[in-house]
């Protein structure tokens, strides 16, 4: 699974992996950015919501909830 | 006078820290430059009386919401004497990048690292002295919500006021250049002041969330925990609305009735049964306010409002709502207006928007005051319970019809990303504290708007002098009469109508209307109603009262909410007619079938 194209989407629960890229316009990039989303940090999947509801992730020491959508637009390379 | 002006990410303890720096005296006020009110509270430091201002939270300054235009305007038109940065200690590795970017506008400043008590939990230790050296801006490490540490953030924050302000450039002013020094700047920072474990412990959080995030139980949880909300509010609430109630009712007939016996009948009655009378109904609504605003404040500080969110977020999206718009409508059916005043957390404005569209639909309790009276008077008490029930079925669909009309005129473009904090317990004084500031603005807001609207009723119901009050030939009469047009093919009668007029300043006071208009009460008045109207009638009755507009209060919140005249108007006007047109086809349809 190294240089094969995946995003937040396709982790599940528990997974781990390292974001590789943010493909999202600028406004959603600078809120991700400060939410501690950057190239190359760990990032893990906590849990999905029921009905294709929204991810619950984890960076660091900061959960962080956001949308299928948004999550499609973060590359990550599992570990 | 000198500023001081807080700053720092949301969710970081800023407003805590206002709160113990204000000892909640704060008021709202404009600034220019900026639409936005923002919070601010003089004290006294050292020699000198400060004035301290609340800036809403960011994440960056260069960021495109409306919060940061806020904050950058602000900083751009009013640069304070000092800015005190609060940085969350537990995520201090990505805070500081708001940090070094306001150190760019070459602010005097003092930074204070929240939370320093939950960090330790996590195992982060930070070195303060080292950070100060590197970064040269005083750190402090302190707790807003215990205080420990303050008095020495305090004193620094005396200290550095002595400093003038370097002032800025007008180039660093204008500059919106992009940062990329900064993620180098921060590995420089930490490298020998910080340590962060690589994982976090297991701790309470985890546990708790594996319980009211689980697929299953999650939502049959949350609804249990709302359930037991209300019941607590109206359980606690109902007993001390009374007690607020029969004070004022006390009042006037040991003080005020004495005293004004000489006064000439007209001026008495306005200022007695038109004012007194109006505002004292609202004012018993307070204890409801403030235990409704206790419980908020415990389940917005505890991070369980994110925590729903999440939950209900994929089912409102297809509202064109989110997750946060869904609690604040179920906090609607207890009063509209802190549901209302509750969209503020939403960064976008349509969003915000569509929400406060949709909250006048849930049914407060004080319409259920009205509902529980006419059900009570017109059916059997087992179908009077199935009525109320199919109102609140009537409330959702009104709010769902709404959304999925207005959805395509508001797009919430925003992406939904939101942080979700651990569990935390608010300290008492931190209760308290909420809830007398929500009080206070609530107060502050609705009293102008309630007396006019009381006034304006009371002279309609009372002009001319030679009527009988509230009777047909009265102006409330004559509007009554006006509109006949339009209320007969609902089934409302001209009496009706009159309340409803009435019912637009407070539905509280519907069926007090109805029993100066009928000139009975209680039970004679049930009896009046049964003989003059049919179930049917009673019924649109009831579905226009539940949908036509909730009350003078909520309106003038949504005006304040939203700064816009015309999203009032939009507001009133689209339920207004929808009221009209639900009501319509209920009465027309029913009579049709032969009922």
């Amino acid at each position: 699974m190294n240089d094969s194209n995946i995003n937040l989407n396709n982790l599940s629960s528990g997974e781990s992996a390292v974001i590789v890229a943010i493909h999202s316009e600028d406004a959603l990039r600078q809120r991700l950015q400060a939410l501690g989303f950057r190239v190359g940090k760990r990032i893990e999947l906590i849990r999905k919501a029921s009905f294709s509801g929204p991810l619950q992730v984890r960076i660091g020491t900061t959960d962080i909830l956001l949308r299928k959508n948004e999550a499609s637009k973060i590359a990550v390379e599992k570990l | 006078m000198k500023r001081v002006a807080l700053l720092g990410m949301p969710n970081t303890g800023k407003s805590t820290l206002f709160n113990r720096m204000t000892g909640g005296a704060a008021r709202v006020g404009n600034w220019p430059g900026i639409t936005v009110e923002l919070l601010s509270g003089k004290i006294s430091l050292g020699s000198d009386i400060v004035e301290v201002i609340d800036l809403p939270g960011i994440y960056d300054i260069h960021g495109f919401s409306e919060d940061e235009q806020v904050v950058r305007h602000f900083l751009h038109d009013n640069v304070p004497d000092l800015a005190i940065i609060v940085l969350n200690a537990t995520q201090i590795e990505r805070q500081l990048s708001l940090l070094l970017q306001l150190k760019q506008y070459n602010l005097n400043m003092v930074v204070l690292l929240n939370m320093a008590d939950e960090a330790k939990k996590f195992g982060i230790t930070i070195d303060a002295e080292k950070m100060t050296a590197s970064l040269g801006i005083p750190i402090f490490l302190f707790s807003a919500k215990y205080g420990n540490g303050y008095k020495e953030a305090l004193q620094a924050v005396t200290k550095a006021l002595r400093y003038t302000t370097p002032g800025m450039a007008e180039e660093l002013r204008t500059q919106i250049e992009h940062d990329t020094q900064i993620e180098s700047e921060i590995a420089r920072i930490l490298q020998h002041a910080v340590q962060v474990p690589a994982r976090l412990p297991d701790n309470l959080t985890t546990q708790l969330d594996h319980l009211t995030l689980h697929p299953w139980l999650g939502l049959p949880i949350f609804f249990g925990i709302m359930y037991l909300l209300f019941q607590g509010i109206f359980f606690f609430g109902m007993p001390l609305q009374t007690s607020v109630g029969e004070l004022f009712a006390w009042l006037r007939e040991a003080a005020l009735n004495p005293i004004t016996a000489g006064w000439p009948s007209l001026l008495r009655g306005l200022l007695l049964d038109g004012i007194y009378n109006g505002v004292a109904t609202v004012a018993a609504f307070i204890p409801i306010i403030v235990l409704f605003f206790l419980f908020m404040a415990i389940v917005e500080d505890t991070g369980y409002l994110s925590r729903a969110a999440f939950l209900m977020d994929a089912l409102m999206a297809k509202l064109g709502l989110d997750g946060r718009s869904f609690v604040m409508l179920l906090m609607g059916f207890g009063c509209n207006v802190p549901a209302l005043m509750g969209t503020r957390v939403m960064r976008s404005r349509p969003l915000r928007l569509l929400s406060m569209l949709v909250i006048p639909f849930s049914l407060c309790s004080a319409r259920l005051q009205v509902f529980v009276f006419i059900a009570a008077a017109l059916f059997t008490p087992q179908s009077a319970a199935l009525v109320v029930f199919s109102l609140y079925l009537f409330s959702f669909a009104a709010a769902i019809l709404t959304a999925l009309i207005f959805k395509r005129h508001l797009p919430n473009n925003e992406p939904f990303v939101l942080e979700l904090p651990p569990y935390r317990f608010p300290t008492l004084r931190q209760m308290i504290l909420r809830g007398w500031h929500e009080v206070y603005h609530f107060i502050h807001r609705a009293s102008k708007f309630i007396i006019i609207g009381v006034v304006l009723v009371w002279l309609l119901t009372h002009l001319p002098t030679s009527a009988v009050p509230a009777g047909p030939d009265t102006w409330a009469g004559h509007i009554g009469a006006w509109l006949d047009p339009v209320f007969s093919p609902i089934g409302i009668t001209a009496e009706l109508t009159i309340a409803l007029i009435f019912g637009f300043v407070a539905k509280e006071i519907v069926i007090g209307s109805l029993a100066v208009i009928y000139g009975l009460s209680g039970h004679a008045l049930s009896g009046a109603l049964a003989l003059q109207l049919d179930w049917v009638q009673a019924y649109s009755f009831m579905l226009f009262t539940l949908i036509y507009t909730p009350c003078l209060s909520t309106i003038a919140t949504l005006r304040s909410e939203s700064k816009s005249n015309g999203f009032m108007l939009l507001s009133l006007g689209w339920s207004l007619a929808l009221a009209w047109v639900v009501s319509f086809i209920f009465y027309q349809g029913a009579r049709a079938l032969g009922f």
